[in-house]
């Protein structure tokens, strides 16, 4: 019966030209209120936003430079070099080895290229030298740089996809199962990592070393599996653990009860509403991840324990100058300057981004 | 102490045996997936030969059984004998390693703490002035260095340039350098851990209170900021303990100190199974140790953590 009656009532105030029209909402506006509909300034997105006070901040904004100049050089650079990373010059088949190429510093020639130049041919010169082996090590180092900003990029992006997974589905679900879930982080977290990988990299090299022979992975090298397999089992915690801290808080704001009361679905709770939410912890937490795992990468490598030879990393190419560090300096010092280069923008954007995204940085 | 507090102090240390076990136990197993077991890369030995080392190591009982075993010598600090240097139990190579890189560690940490929190300070104080600048930017540059790039440039500018300190570290002389390298990262860490909480501090409100009755400006440093500051460096004296330790196994590669990192690695070069368990297990069980010691700390120092 109520209803029925409401039914009419609704009916009868949404009839066109009844009586019951407010005529008042008709009147036309006065030029004071049109003016209050004029758009004064763009309302800003929370991209837009973020990204305008990143642009301002000129030390954020020079690492991004330093960045995109070392990203363009290593993917572009071995595509016209004429040398390759496991190029021995001195070596050519049917032939003794040519000993004159090994151990060149920058810009000398090996023989052979010594007489091609006074036949008047040009010789691309060898930037930085050649190591022990004869290889041309500008390449090395622009293919270690490579390596070791894929490592980190990987690796980031593994932690990414499993901490958030994890910290969103305890936080979410609350109760036991995340009790239980954070015991197991807590567990992990506790573990000295650089141990745990150390060994992991010794069994993983054994077991994969022969089980990899022959497929695409080989040329990657059971070094570089396991540490991405060490990062996906362990370094994911630190991630979970905040995402999860977001996920608890965000989870009792009223738009997530709106969501809930018309039906919406957990997955779709979590991916519309609770992680866009905290996407800027995530960007933040990435971003400073990329260099902690460019350091592991580099101390596994520094160690003998990071990718397979003859594929360098900035690590490894330290690793092998320091045995003849007394007589070529300039092998060690110019890997250690590219990591060090690589870390100190990566740290320094990840500090601007958290300046531009996160919502507490706001004064 | 009231209950809570209690209570929080025994979950953790259930917590530190359960991670303990659980290294004993990954490192064990894992150990043991590594096809052909350690004797594999030796020079043809014959099958008599291979089941006599067998029997001799234990290595011919059920996994299980063996894992029991090796527990069970854990607990008498006995970590079974080295196989790659012959007639060395692996728990004497560890501590006579040990000898040497604590002592380099202790100092590093040492130096570490002292001029960290000394440096923090004078930063908050002189906040956006030169020095505070100086201090960041240098702390910023020392943070984006990995050890083992420490180490070199310390090898290159002393050793080989300047030739005024020995590059290797057995002699007294020869410890300043690995000192200094493996110090340098705590010490910016530090310095920026004090720094901002230093800062944070000089904005309370007991700050005003104590300039408004007269305290004179050093005793209110000292006193009532610098102590309060110090809380959040007590939780980084954990992970610190943790990056010495992992840092010395470069450090003392760079400039051959005979301790225990460089041994570690030796004995992962040379696959010698019972010194890689021994150590790791040693290492690792000395890294949860500190860090429950920390957190403790961390806890009972300040009243005002909550234990939920």
């Amino acid at each position: 019966m109520a209803d029925k009656k409401l039914e009419k009532k609704v009916k009868l105030y949404t009839k066109p030209f009844s009586f019951h029209v407010n005529v008042e909402s008709f009147i036309p506006a006065t030029e004071e209120e049109k003016r209050q509909q004029v758009l004064l300034r763009e309302s800003t997105s929370f991209w837009k936003d973020g990204f305008r006070r990143l642009w301002k901040n000129k030390v954020a904004m020079t690492c991004v430079f330093i960045l995109s100049i070392i990203i363009l050089a290593v993917v572009f650079i071995p595509m016209f070099w004429p040398y390759s990373y496991d190029d021995q010059l001195g070596v050519s088949q049917g032939q003794p080895v040519d000993a004159s190429y090994s151990n060149l510093k920058p810009f000398e020639y090996g023989e052979t290229e010594l007489s091609l130049i006074e036949a008047g041919e040009s010789v691309f010169p060898h930037v930085f030298g050649t190591d022990s082996a004869g290889r041309d090590y500008f390449i090395r180092v622009i293919f270690g740089a490579r390596v070791s900003l894929s490592v980190g990029l990987f690796a980031s992006l593994i932690v990414l996809v499993i901490g958030t997974l994890y910290g969103s589905v305890a936080g979410y679900v609350g109760g036991k199962v995340d009790l239980f879930m954070m015991r197991v982080v807590d567990i992990i977290y506790s573990l000295p990592d650089m141990l745990v990988i150390i060994l992991l990299s010794v069994v993983f090299n054994q077991l994969f070393k022969d089980a990899l022979a022959g497929t695409i992975l080989a040329s990657l090298g059971a070094n570089m599996i396991s540490i991405f397999i060490v990062f996906g089992l362990l370094y994911w915690v630190g991630m979970a653990r905040l995402i999860r801290g977001q996920i608890l808080t965000l989870k009792e704001q009223d738009y997530v009860l709106a969501a809930r009361s018309i039906g919406a679905s957990h997955s779709r709770i979590i991916s519309k509403h609770l992680l866009p939410n905290s996407i800027s912890v995530i960007i933040i937490s990435t971003a400073l991840q990329i260099p902690s795992a460019i350091f592991t990468e580099s101390f596994l490598s520094f160690i003998g324990l990071g990718v397979a030879a003859p594929m360098p990393s900035l690590g490894s190419l330290a690793s092998a100058a320091l045995g003849g560090v007394f007589s070529y300096a300039y092998r060690l010092v110019i890997p250690a300057l590219f990591i060090c280069f690589i870390v100190l923008s990566l740290n320094l954007l990840g500090d601007g981004l958290r300046d531009a995204f996160d919502p507490k940085m706001k004064a | 102490m009231d209950s809570k507090l209690m209570s929080y102090i025994i979950k953790r240390i259930l917590l530190t045996i359960v991670t303990i076990w659980l290294i004993i136990t990954i490192t064990f197993f894992v150990m043991n997936i590594i096809p052909g077991g350690p004797f594999l890369s030796e020079k043809a030995i014959t099958q008599e030969v291979q089941d006599a080392l067998n029997a001799k190591y234990g290595l011919d009982k059920p996994l299980i059984v063996q894992y029991f075993n090796y527990l069970k010598n854990l607990l008498h600090f006995d970590f079974g004998p080295s196989i790659k240097l012959r007639g060395r139990e692996v728990v004497d190579i560890i501590l006579d390693g040990f000898k040497v890189s604590g002592k380099i560690g202790l100092m590093a940490a040492g130096i570490a703490l002292v001029s960290g929190i000394t440096f923090g300070s004078i930063a908050a104080i002189n906040r956006n002035k030169l020095i505070d600048n100086t201090i960041m930017v240098s702390t910023t540059a020392f943070v984006a260095m990995p050890s083992f790039v420490i180490g070199s440039f310390l090898l290159l500018v002393f050793c080989v340039y300047w030739q005024i300190l020995p590059s290797v570290g057995s002699d007294p002389g020869g410890l300043v350098l690995p000192v200094i390298a493996l110090a340098l990262y705590p010490t910016a860490y530090i310095t920026r851990l004090t720094r901002s909480s230093m800062l944070d501090v000089l904005q309370q409100d007991y700050i005003r209170t104590a300039n408004a009755k007269g305290v004179s400006y050093y005793a209110m440093i000292y006193k009532h900021a610098l102590k309060n500051a110090l809380i959040p460096v007590i939780t980084y004296a954990g992970p610190m303990i943790a990056y010495i330790l992992t840092g010395s196994l470069v450090v003392e590669k760079i400039f051959s100190v005979p301790g225990l990192g460089r041994q570690f690695i030796n004995s992962i070069t040379n696959r010698d199974y019972p010194l890689i368990m021994g150590t790791t297990i040693f290492l690792a069980t000395l890294v949860v140790l500190m860090n429950l010691v920390s957190d403790l700390m961390y806890k009972v120092v300040d009243p005002r953590i909550d234990f939920n």
